[in-house]
């Protein structure tokens, strides 16, 4: 085990820099996630820290040792890739123990380690079999169990659930995280899915464009996003975002959308009066009711059973609301629809920026 | 319809009906025309070869059925015998100098290397130029006045006589067993590229992380992955060699004193040169067990191995 310190690592292919100096520090034993839409660095970023990609600038040091200059193989690190990259040729026990037979270590080690491994993972059935035999879940838990034998300081994940169905995605999320609380090694985990950031993740990283927007626990990243990016980018159904122009008018403040309809903000808001700002409110946090103000057409509803969606037209914006309980709107209704204030979101339309 | 059918028309129009419907029927059909130029073309004269391996036929004569005749004169024939082993000879030292060096530019090519693309192009060249055309700039090379190699070697001093290539039976062995390699190359090469790049590159990065160094990695992840290809390969190389007529006709004809001559020259020089068919037909069909004995060594090397295989239990 061991911390991760990333500090102003900044990366370029030819003269096209795609990571701009990035800072984290990840602490011994953590799960960090890091999330973005595809081509925001993640992948790269990870792979610096494997060492399959050079470092442009700045320096990555793993347990406090500067690895700039290490080759992969002695950074004590394994990595999980998303096409799992199992040896085809192999058996799934040769699979675990090609490191460690690579590294000369003694048999009767490589034989406990990857039969602690297979117990770990629930694959003493199929050490014998070849990986086109195999599932696959079985798959993904081989290229673990490949990492786990290693018993390296920091584990890295490529998107590994990425090429699985989502019920066995769920499963091995859940499987994934237990691993960790069991095993309580240093993991750097990157996927382009939001929902596995924040299930997984001890602290997420957000990156966009090759830039860190923001890092915190899932729940401050969902409760206090610093701007519209991490914003939109957190939480599902997305954030719904409205424009408009904040108006403090005797200590009442609110935003009033582009058709005059008002949007009421905290009280403690921040902002100038007049500013141009994006209203932000999660679908989670509307409430319906025949007394408010605002009013919106239905477009369509969408019963799953536990929840209900409703988009519909709010000022002029589609708005997602979702709701606990059962409503039979129909296509065109006009409903009262009133966002919980406390919970929503002020954000500068200019930078993008939160104001507070 | 309008006309009511006896019951014997009705059961014929049945019979068509399911003939029409049959899809073996339509199957069988449509393959026809592949099997009429694989009888045509492929088994005649295959089948002619093996009668005539069995009678004494001459140009402008039938010829009788002898029997064993033609193999019982060929065992008792020091040339034929030489001739194998010169084919044997040939056969193997240019394959496996083909397998090796081959190997070699294929793994060179698959690197990241400046004018990738330029130099697969290059690589081609031997086997793009026409086989004659190349045999008789071979012819020039080892030209006992001309020849470039002994110039050259007697402008740097290290020689002090121009060397005969073709008229010693070792050096012309050599010699074309050095021009076939020349030849063969690219082929082996192109090949065994096309099939490294079929090996996702993750597996060498997890084979990178896994801590192998670079011949721990040919060992245990190229090699194997490669099998499969090399097996195709070298079959093809093998039956290419052993059949080779055109590189031999051309820089010796067979000489010296028969030192150069294939199989498929002999069978000819028989045959066409010398008029006995029959004979000629039996050393070609002489052939046959050592073409065999390559096919089914590609048949078990290309054996689907275990990891190959699907997800049957």
């Amino acid at each position: 085990m061991a911390s991760v310190d990333i500090r102003g690592v900044r990366k370029s292919f030819g003269p096209l820099e795609i990571i701009h100096g990035i800072d984290i520090e990840i602490g011994d034993g953590e799960f960090i996630v890091l999330v973005g839409p595809s081509g925001c660095g993640k992948t790269t970023l990870l792979r610096m820290v494997a060492g399959l990609e050079t470092i442009t600038a700045g320096e990555i040091a793993i347990d406090r040792r500067v690895v700039n200059d290490v080759p992969p193989k002695n950074r004590d690190i394994a990595m999980v890739f998303q096409n799992y990259a199992l040896y085809p040729h192999m058996t799934v026990r040769d699979n675990m123990a090609f490191s460690l037979k690579m590294r000369k270590a003694d048999a009767a080690i490589i034989v406990e380690r990857v039969h602690r491994a297979a117990d770990i993972l629930g694959l003493q059935a199929y050490l014998n079999r070849y990986p086109r035999q195999l599932s696959g879940g079985q798959r993904q838990r081989v290229a673990m169990g490949r990492a786990i034998v290693r018993d390296p300081q920091v584990f890295l994940f490529d998107e590994p659930l990425s090429n699985l169905d989502a019920k066995l995605r769920v499963q091995m999320r859940t499987e994934i995280k237990a691993l960790h609380q069991r095993l309580k090694t240093t993991s750097i985990y990157v996927t382009h899915d939001q929902v596995e950031a924040m299930t997984m993740a001890d602290r997420i990283v957000v990156m966009h464009g090759g830039n860190v927007e923001q890092i915190g626990t899932p729940l401050e990243l969902y409760d206090r996003p610093v701007n519209l990016f991490v914003a939109g980018f957190i939480g599902s159904p997305a954030m719904n975002f409205i424009e408009g122009r904040l108006k403090r008018v005797n200590g009442s403040v609110w935003v009033e959308a582009g058709d005059g309809t008002r949007l009421p903000a905290p009280r403690d808001a921040g902002g100038r009066d007049g500013q141009q700002v994006v209203y932000g409110v999660r679908p989670e946090h509307f409430e319906v009711t025949d007394d408010s103000v605002i009013r919106a057409r239905v477009q369509v509803v969408e019963p799953t059973g536990a929840d209900t969606f409703v988009y519909a037209d709010l000022a002029g914006t589609q708005v997602c609301a979702v709701f606990g309980e059962r409503h039979a709107f129909k296509s065109g209704e006009i409903i009262g629809l009133r966002p919980k204030v406390s919970l929503t979101h002020l954000f500068d339309a200019a930078t993008s920026g939160k104001i507070n | 319809m309008a006309v009511e059918m006896h019951s014997s028309d009705q059961s014929a129009a049945r019979a068509g009906w399911r003939l029409r419907d049959n899809r073996d029927w339509l199957g069988a059909l449509f393959m026809l025309p592949a099997a009429a130029i694989l009888l045509v073309f492929l088994a005649y004269p295959l089948g002619l070869g093996f009668w005539l391996g069995l009678t004494d036929a001459k140009i402008g004569e039938a010829g009788h059925f002898i029997g064993w005749g033609n193999f019982v004169s060929l065992a008792h024939d020091a040339v034929f015998w030489l001739v194998v082993f010169n084919t044997t000879f040939y056969t193997v030292v240019a394959s496996v100098v083909k397998f090796a060096l081959g190997l070699y530019l294929a793994l060179l090519l698959n690197e990241r290397l400046p004018f990738k693309s330029l130099l697969r192009a290059f690589v081609l060249l031997p086997f793009v130029v026409p086989t004659v055309l190349s045999a008789i700039a071979f012819w020039w090379i080892y030209d006992s006045q001309f020849s470039i190699i002994s110039w050259v070697l007697i402008r740097l001093g290290l020689i002090h006589r121009y060397i005969d290539f073709l008229g010693e039976p070792w050096n012309a062995r050599w010699a074309v067993i050095a021009a076939n390699i020349w030849r063969g190359i690219p082929f082996v090469a192109i090949t065994l590229l096309a099939g490294l790049q079929t090996i996702s590159p993750s597996l060498y990065e997890a084979a990178t992380l896994d801590g192998v160094t670079a011949w721990q990695r040919f060992r245990h992840i190229t090699l194997p992955l490669l099998t499969p290809i090399i097996a195709v390969v070298m079959t093809f190389s093998v039956l290419l060699t052993f059949t080779d007529f055109q590189l031999i006709y051309t820089i010796t004809g067979g000489g010296p004193i028969n030192a150069t001559h294939l199989m498929a020259t002999l069978s000819f020089q028989r045959a066409i040169t010398g008029g006995y068919l029959g004979e000629g037909a039996a050393i070609a069909d002489a052939m046959v067990p050592f073409l065999l004995a390559a096919i089914l060594f590609s048949y078990f090397g290309l054996q689907r191995r275990r990891w190959q295989q699907g997800s049957a239990d």
